[in-house]
């Protein structure tokens, strides 16, 4: 259960410890509590539906900065199995903010990515709050150059609040990794499945995104810009009340990208959110990822290359006259 | 040194009274004071210092392609305002006002041309169109700029000047980093040449996307080329950045731009570079 509460999941958490508190105490004193504990779960039931579905789009931010948030390894971890990690891009640096490595789905041998945060004060250090320097997109491009080397499909996990602002990382060209990445993906002759799990900021995460498919969690946001830095931008004054309002400008949640074209695809969280079930939330995901890399490994090189590249050249919306 | 000191101070008073405002310019370089018409014939860079002076499409055409020869393609794409995104403005107003200020409909013009009689594909970015920043309208433009050197068989010369993505397009203008990537990486299979000129200030989307895909980098004197903002960096890091932070010596040194060229001698170095590669 979740160590910590976001405003809107209050009342749930309440209802659900008044509910267990409740079951504990009809075992206790060997009381018939069934009836009650019925219409209290049944509540709780009505009560999660009404909140989830009335979630603003800044309060799914929220959802998907949630602290108990299960971040790349804890899907790696449960999608997959024979996970071996490889570090480094063979030019800098390892960067503990992109994690990535082969490993098998059902069986079957696939290099997974990601972008990985940390729970623990010190854990998060380590990884940069997942924040990458040009190292990590150099270790992602290694690692996809070499499961196109041996003909292995690509899954990319991304969960980020953006590429890291550093001086070393302008040293070391943060943009032309970022751009060499999308470049290297367009071309890549090996499937490729993009899934945004949490946090899409901008370019940060576009980095590992360039997919033949690209999904996203029901609670994950991707856009430009944070609701933050764009209120920051837009409204001088008052920022920090204008946070919700970017967010509901700028369109931020899952199905927003999946109505302008540049997702293809919703995966549902377990009812509150991927936090409160772990598990469930990575079955939905390991479901869509097997259903994908099935459809996708029937295409060609040549046609996946074709297809992706006409994928992203249709996207963007103007007039001519 | 100027040469107006020279004149006595009640000429130069008397003068003043005359001059039409605009007709001298201030070098934010060393602060000299030029004369606007003689700085146009100096390529728009201080003969003091040779600071470069940011320029628009208009001027870049005429500086690098043969008199005359810019024919404009797509030149009736559009913005539109998709999400209806509206801060202080609606975007479709900021828009309306920058087309009305700058006389452009966005911020890149892409072209055919030629450069010493060598046919190419040209595209210029406009920073004075809401920054130069990238949506919908300058992705498609690009990347049909780069279909159109395909289908012609020529190189591609693009002279970058943006700030980034566009805000007021979200999602969308995040993909033309994708979109302009991709069709890079198809003209680049095709043995397309694509030399990239970096100009004041080429930031953050289009240095994460077709600024850095270059076979050539090519970069003006003193030009900010880089991807985080230095006061976000600054903010980020709590220190200050060295000087000259960003800037093309800085870009060169670390080893993102192939050669820095003054501006006056961009057009024989384009040519030398292409009559190597063709
Ligand atoms: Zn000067």
């Amino acid at each position: 259960m979740s160590s910590y509460v976001l405003d809107f999941e209050k009342p749930i958490v309440e209802l659900e410890k008044k509910i267990a508190e409740m079951r504990a105490y009809s075992v206790s004193e060997n009381m018939d509590m069934e009836d009650e504990i019925r219409r209290l779960e049944k509540k709780l039931e009505k009560l999660m539906e009404d909140t989830y579905a009335r979630l603003t789009r800044w309060q799914r931010v929220l959802l998907s900065r949630h602290p108990d948030r299960p971040y790349a390894l804890d899907y790696i971890e449960r999608l997959f199995t024979d996970y071996v990690e490889l570090h480094g891009d063979r030019h800098f640096a390892d960067d503990p903010a992109m994690v990535g490595g082969v490993a098998k789905l059902d069986g079957d041998p696939v290099m997974v990515i990601g972008q990985q945060k940390g729970r623990t004060t010190k854990q998060k250090l380590h990884r940069n709050f997942g924040m990458m320097n040009p190292e990590g997109y150099r270790r992602a491009l290694r690692l996809m150059h070499l499961a196109e080397k041996f003909h292995r499909p690509v899954v990319c996990l991304i969960d980020t609040p953006g590429a890291y602002p550093g001086l070393g990382a302008e040293e070391r060209g943060q943009g032309e990794a970022i751009a060499r990445n999308l470049f290297e993906m367009a071309h890549l002759k090996v499937p490729i499945l993009a899934v945004i799990i949490g946090e899409g900021a901008s370019g940060g995460a576009l980095g590992i995104g360039m997919g033949d498919r690209v999904l996203m969690m029901e609670n994950a946001w991707y856009s430009v810009i944070s609701p933050e830095g764009c209120a920051a931008i837009l409204w001088k004054k008052n920022p920090s009340e204008m946070i919700p309002t970017a967010a509901e400008m700028l369109r931020v949640t899952a199905p927003d990208l999946l109505e302008l074209g540049v997702i293809d695809e919703v995966i549902p969280e377990p009812m509150g959110g991927a936090h409160r079930n772990y598990n469930a939330a990575a079955q939905t995901v390991k479901d869509r990822i097997r259903f994908h890399l099935n459809a996708l490994k029937k295409l060609s090189p040549a046609q996946l290359i074709g297809q992706r590249i006409e994928k992203y050249s249709k996207i963007g919306f103007y007039k001519e006259n | 040194m100027a040469w107006f000191k020279r004149k006595s101070p009640g000429l130069l008073a008397q003068q003043k009274k005359e001059m039409p405002d605009g007709l001298w310019v201030k070098c934010d370089g060393c602060g000299e004071i030029i004369y606007r018409k003689q700085l146009a014939e100096n390529a728009h860079v201080c003969n003091h210092c040779d600071f470069h002076f940011r320029i628009q499409s208009k001027e870049y055409i005429e500086l690098l392609c043969d008199f005359g020869t810019f024919r404009e393609i797509d030149a009736k794409l559009e913005p539109v305002d998709f999400l209806n995104f509206k801060d202080s403005r609606r975007y479709e107003e900021r828009l309306k006002g920058a087309q009305k200020k700058t006389g452009l409909i966005d911020a890149i013009r892409t072209g055919t041309a030629k450069i010493k009689n060598i046919p190419v594909v040209f595209g210029v970015m406009d920073f004075a169109f809401v920054g130069g920043s990238m949506g919908s309208v300058v992705g498609e433009k690009v990347a049909r700029a780069i279909d159109q050197a395909m289908g012609l068989k020529v190189p591609l010369i693009m002279v970058c000047a943006s700030g980034g993505a566009r805000m007021q397009e979200s999602i969308v203008s995040l993909m033309q980093m994708a979109k302009t990537s991709a069709k890079l990486a198809q003209f680049s299979d095709s043995g397309g040449l694509y030399i990239v000129i970096l100009t004041n200030p080429t930031t953050a989307g289009v240095v994460a996307s077709y600024a850095m895909l270059g076979d050539v980098h090519l970069a003006e004197p003193g030009a900010l080329i880089g991807f985080a903002g230095a006061r976000v960096i600054k903010q980020t890091i709590g220190q200050d950045l060295p000087e000259g932070f960003q800037r093309s010596q800085f870009q060169l040194e670390h080893g993102f731009v192939d050669a820095i060229v003054h501006r006056k001698e961009m057009k024989n170095t384009l040519v030398k570079l292409i009559t190597f590669f063709l």
